[in-house]
């Protein structure tokens, strides 16, 4: 087999022509919101796919890393006046270190008990950011300064529409040549069975700390741009019910599965807009559209084109 | 000294709150081996619905019976869609729980309202003084229900048929039904005793704490503590967890910062799953290939 990395495939391809194209059907600033809003989700969810869909290691921990991330970045930036990208350049760096440190004890843990520990830390960090006011402003949240790389200020939607865009592909190239490779195979072998991952030889507890980590990287950085862009930032970005809907997108869209990520983060952020106009049965319709995804698609909805792929190819397919 | 007193009887208080949604979680886990992560919105409804009854003017021998039913059917409901979820990996029943909560919570914003509510006092207003401290009545009575409900519990596991038919099923469903258990029924009458006693908790808290449609996310996540101190699975362990939390959390509140009280938990939890992963009680656990 050979492990040449993949530089542009259909689904590459097809993702850079429908965001080229997204544009036009974008009419205002609140349009644009969105459309960012779910690229940047999509990012922090490939990220965390990584970890939940191919490695089998669940976090409900991800919405306060990449919140925490993001007030490191915004406070040096903001506070101490740092050159936005070196904000997040040392939140990325902080943040690594974070997650490596408590990687060792937590990810020993399996199934609810690990929900419950990253659960956990993700809860006592979203206290620790709404208590610690004098940085973070508190429960009200802080004013976040203008974002610029070397120089080029980003101001408009449309800036920021490509610096997402831009960030979006990379990510699913990235993950898409990660777990083609030796090293993803491995990945999905930790998953499927640990004691064979060791049997095999592979270093299971490196493997995991290798991906909390980089899924948490990803996280921060997704996190700090997001703030960037809305130029505000609140300890709600890193609650508990934030972890949860990021969870929730990736096994909506399909666990274990590269456009998984990308189609449950978009679904699960734009519906909420438009069950808006439900007003007060809004939980209520997201929570049963979990629940009925979760019941009858139980591999997200990126299964749905399994089944026209299946009609199409393998037209006599039978169960032998 | 009057004030560790004081602090002790708040914490003992809050402690068996947290003893009671602990003791949900312990049912449903005892005979399904699932983590009900919205065990916490059976307490919520079974307090908004007893409000809302006693509003319609039910007394109250009615009204809590009634909220304690409605929840059990919330119960009844969740194991329904548990059964019909055919993917019994531990990440997505997770999800499916998580999906329930976020149901039940909506559907209550929806049909309650989203305002704070509470209840007057069952008994009286008037607080007892024990040696310069003060308790309240309604506190001593969450703590004689919270008792009465985990031996109750321990009776009902280790003495009577059911119970241990119970446990059979939680330690292998095929062999249970070899035996001619009916599973499913057990699995209801789990789900519906647990979603009960959360109830139940709701109600009896209602005076002292009020409620809110948004209550149960954090009494669930502390109970799921209470229950993972103690080892989940094991009743009187829940309790035993329910009030070291609720004690430390509130010697904390009282004597270091009222602000890191929530923190309390989570980092508790954490240091037990980390040295303790069986819970303080709970024997060493080995996987099988």
């Amino acid at each position: 087999m050979g492990n040449k990395g993949v530089f542009l495939d259909r689904g590459i391809v097809t993702t850079i022509v429908v965001l080229c194209l997204i544009p036009f059907l974008l009419q205002n600033s609140f349009h644009y919101e969105i459309a960012i809003m779910c690229m940047l989700n999509a990012v922090i969810c490939i990220g965390l796919n990584m970890l939940v869909g191919y490695t089998g290691q669940i976090s409900l921990g991800h919405g306060a890393f990449a919140g925490l991330g993001a007030y490191v970045a915004v406070v040096l930036s903001t506070t101490f006046e740092f050159d936005p990208v070196l904000s997040i350049i040392v939140s990325v760096i902080v943040l690594a270190a974070l997650a490596f440190f408590i990687s060792k004890p937590v990810l020993k843990l399996e199934g609810h008990y690990l929900a419950m520990a990253t659960l956990a830390v993700g809860i006592i960090i979203s206290i620790v950011l709404t208590n610690e006011d004098e940085l973070t402003g508190g429960p009200d949240g802080m004013g976040v300064s203008e974002f610029h790389i070397l120089g080029y200020v980003f101001e408009n939607d449309i800036q920021w529409y490509i610096l997402s865009a831009i960030f979006l592909v990379f990510s699913i190239w990235a993950l898409q040549n990660v777990v083609n490779s030796p090293f993803g195979r491995i990945l999905r072998c930790i998953r499927d069975s640990e004691t064979a991952a060791k049997a095999i030889g592979a270093d299971v507890p490196y493997y995991k700390t290798y991906v909390f980590v980089i899924s948490v990287v990803i996280a921060t950085i997704a996190g700090s741009l997001y703030s960037y862009y809305t130029g505000f930032i609140s300890p709600e970005e890193s609650g508990f019910m934030r972890s949860i809907e990021l969870v929730v997108m990736i096994v909506f869209g399909g666990l274990g599965r590269i456009y998984g990520a990308v189609f449950g983060a978009i679904i699960i952020t734009a519906l909420p807009q438009f069950l808006t106009f439900l007003h007060d049965y809004e939980h209520m319709v997201f929570g049963a559209i979990i629940i009925f995804v979760m019941i009858f698609m139980p591999k997200g909805i990126v299964s749905l084109f399994d089944v026209l792929k299946v009609e199409k190819k393998e037209p006599k397919k039978d169960n032998t | 000294m009057v004030e560790l007193l004081q602090y002790s009887f708040g914490g003992l208080t809050v402690g068996f709150i947290y003893a009671l949604v602990g003791l949900g979680f312990t049912v449903i886990y005892n005979s399904s081996k699932i983590i009900n992560f919205s065990q916490g919105e059976f307490v919520m409804i079974g307090g908004m619905a007893a409000v809302f009854l006693s509003y319609a003017k039910f007394p109250f021998v009615l009204a809590f019976p009634l909220a304690i039913i409605l929840s059990a059917l919330l119960g009844y409901m969740l194991f329904k869609l548990v059964s019909m979820s055919s993917n019994s990996s531990v990440t997505s029943l997770i999800i499916l729980t998580l999906g329930y909560s976020i149901f039940v919570r909506g559907a209550s914003q929806v049909g309650f309202d989203k305002q704070m509510h509470t209840l007057p006092a069952f008994i009286s207003d008037t607080p007892i003084s024990i040696f310069g401290a003060t308790i309240t009545p309604q506190a001593i009575l969450v703590i004689v229900v919270s008792l009465c409900i985990v031996t109750g519990l321990y009776y009902l596991f280790n003495k009577t048929k059911i119970g241990k038919a119970m446990l059979a099923t939680a330690d292998n469903k095929d062999a249970a039904k070899l035996v001619g258990i009916s599973v499913k029924k057990i699995l209801i009458m789990n789900f519906m005793i647990s979603a009960g006693i959360a109830a139940i908790g709701g109600i009896v808290l209602t005076p002292i704490t009020s409620t809110n449609y948004e209550i149960g996310i954090m009494l669930g996540l502390k109970g799921f503590c209470a229950a993972i101190i103690g080892g989940i699975g094991n009743p009187f362990g829940a309790v035993f967890g329910g009030v070291v939390l609720g004690i430390l959390e509130s010697f904390v509140a009282g004597y270091l910062s009222s602000e890191y009280k929530d923190a309390v938990a989570f980092i508790v939890l954490l240091l037990i799953l980390f040295f303790f992963p069986g819970g303080l009680f709970g024997a060493k656990k080995s996987t099988r290939v």
